[in-house]
């Protein structure tokens, strides 16, 4: 058996100071944010009314809630509750729609391709920025003073919130676009409306529609929800259910969102598969 | 110069063509068979959603007139003339975005720390046994499917109005969405060092720890922010079902018509989102260095 050399340890200490002597700054980082990250924390949980005494008390009920909500039962209701189902399935896709369509031409102001100019794409971005900063439920409430309490207040909601969103992935599909067609297309003597339309499009196209399909799954969710401040769907049914506290016709209003979901984002799954292919799927 | 261009003879050409006709016709076929079902779909949910373009048009100025409306103080002024009048309520208001802020971040906290828990029972490669797997990944999938919103109405029940309720409601969901993208950089994680402590006798705890844990540190915390960033979103409208934030006084200014406390507490709330983004953006540059992960 070879002998191993017995470690240098005094050179090594005078050739890496830096691996023995770590500055006490970069030693004390991680620590020190964690405890600030705790203190943080346990403050949030005295400000907030944290108290063992309330969260078992609260878990006690919870538990309650749930024996009765077994087994998931629709009453005579669910029919109602298919309608409602129907009505947010509307929403979602009406809404998704509408926002896709007036998103589209802002989109293209809101590309460096498009418009070089700064100054005029710099207000139409923060625009979309703006709207997008504001959640979807609020936007519902804001529809509803505006076309009153139902379903139409949801669309709008939807269509409004998603434009700000479908603006932004919109002009960065139209940005990531292959400038070589477009120059074909100007080559050959087309106009700008050209180039947009037989340059721009026909790359675009493919991704927006696959955005659009993944927005329409996950407004499915959002639909769900923008019942509860009455703009329609089966989040109103869960709202009114569970302020009545029918537990039992809670729980299945909640599966049928949940196998709903599923059976959108499998179709969606499909679609997008069959229009741009593999790579768009991941 | 002249270049002569060959040309087929006509018979030939003339299968070519009609090929081509052919194969652009049912292309054309598919797509307009396509967009018919795609505009059947759009009626139905027209007629679903009870969409009445009557009523669109004869409100839409209220809309726009809302805007009008919401950046209009009492006294007919604009609101920016007077800052002061505008942002009458900015002590109350500020402490109400601290609780947001704060109920976000102890949701976050408590949904990183339960997600942290289970999503070595669930990713592919680590989990101890396959019917465990199964059961944890129902169980992050079926918090994650429900929405925030609805598990905060139950909580409200169940714990009581106020921030509590909203905390919790933010914890589930975000274990059930943290717990997937977690297990999902574990699978991705290189088992060698896995391995490499297993072959020393380490128990399965001890070989999550020295040799999986270093490799995804960044990756969880990276993503725990992102998560932050998108729960105080979720935190401002916790207070629509009386789960605490500045919900609370945005849907009372909205629904008593209260217009420029709608339109500051609006813009405190958007303020807020860009600061956040920018900050947590800002951070993750920092922490994990400019091509962390977006």
């Amino acid at each position: 058996m070879t002998q191993l050399p017995a470690a240098d340890l005094d050179g090594l200490w005078v050739r890496y100071p830096g691996v023995f002597h770590r500055p006490a700054s970069a030693r004390l980082a991680t620590p020190a944010m964690i405890v600030c990250a705790l203190g943080i924390f346990i403050f949030g949980l005295v400000d907030l009314d944290f108290s063992p005494a309330r969260l078992i008390a609260g878990l006690h009920q919870l538990g309650w809630i749930t024996l009765m909500m077994i087994p998931p039962d629709p009453g005579s209701s669910l029919p109602a509750y298919l309608v409602a189902l129907g009505e947010t399935l509307s929403i979602a896709l009406l809404g998704t729609t509408i926002a896709a369509i007036f998103a589209l031409p802002v989109s293209l102001l809101a590309a460096k391709n498009i418009v070089p100019s700064n100054i005029f794409r710099f207000p139409v971005r923060r625009f979309l920025d703006t709207i997008r900063g504001v959640d979807t439920l609020i936007w519902a409430l804001v529809w509803i003073n505006v076309v009153g309490l139902g379903p139409f207040a949801g669309v709008l909601a939807i269509a409004v919130a998603d434009f700000g969103a479908f603006g932004k992935l919109f002009s960065e599909a139209i940005e990531a676009a292959d400038k070589k067609q477009v120059e074909g297309i100007r080559a050959s003597g087309g106009g700008a409306l050209h180039e947009i339309r037989f340059g721009l499009m026909p790359q675009v196209l493919p991704v927006i529609a696959g955005q659009v399909l993944y927005f329409i799954e996950s407004n499915t969710r959002s639909a769900t929800i923008i019942g509860i401040v009455g703009a329609g769907g089966i989040g109103l049914q869960l709202a009114e259910q569970i302020r009545v506290l029918e537990w039992q016709k809670v729980s299945f209003l909640i599966l049928m969102i949940l196998v709903a979901v599923a059976a959108i984002d499998w179709i969606s799954g499909k679609l997008r598969f069959a229009i741009i292919g593999r790579r768009a799927v991941a | 110069m002249t270049v002569a261009v060959p040309i087929l003879p006509s018979q030939q050409l003339a299968v070519l063509n009609d090929a081509y006709r052919k194969a652009i016709a049912r292309k054309r076929l598919r797509l307009t068979a396509a967009t018919a079902v795609f505009f059947a779909a759009l009626v139905i949910a027209a007629i679903g959603a009870e969409v009445n373009l009557r009523t669109f048009f004869t409100y839409f100025g209220n809309f726009i007139s809302y805007f009008d409306r919401i950046l209009t103080l009492e006294d007919g002024t604009r609101v920016w003339t007077n800052v002061g009048e505008w942002f009458w309520g900015w002590r109350k208001w500020l402490w109400m975005l601290g609780e947001t802020i704060l109920i976000s971040y102890v949701g976050t906290l408590f949904g990183a720390v339960l997600a942290f828990a289970l999503n070595f029972f669930a990713a592919q490669n680590t989990s101890p046994a396959p019917w465990l797997r199964f059961l944890v990944r129902r169980l992050l999938e079926f918090a994650r499917t429900v929405p925030g919103i609805v598990f905060a109405l139950i909580f409200v029940i169940a714990f009581g109005l106020g921030p509590m309720a909203g905390v919790l409601a933010i914890a589930i969901h975000s274990t059930g969405a943290l717990g997937k993208l977690f297990s999902e950089i574990v699978e991705n994680a290189d088992m060698k060092p896995v391995e490499g402590v297993r072959s020393t006798g380490a128990s399965w705890l001890s070989c999550m720890r020295f040799a999986l844990l270093p490799q995804v540190a960044a990756g969880y915390a990276s993503y725990a922010l992102l998560r932050f960033e998108i729960n105080v979103r979720e935190a401002s409208v916790m207070g629509f079902v009386g789960a605490g934030g500045i919900g609370q006084e945005l849907v009372v200014a909205i629904r008593k018509f209260y217009y420029s406390d709608v339109s500051a507490i609006l813009l405190t709330i958007i303020v807020t989102v860009f600061v956040i983004d920018i900050g947590t953006g800002w951070v993750r540059g920092r922490l994990f260095g400019k091509d962390a992960w977006a």
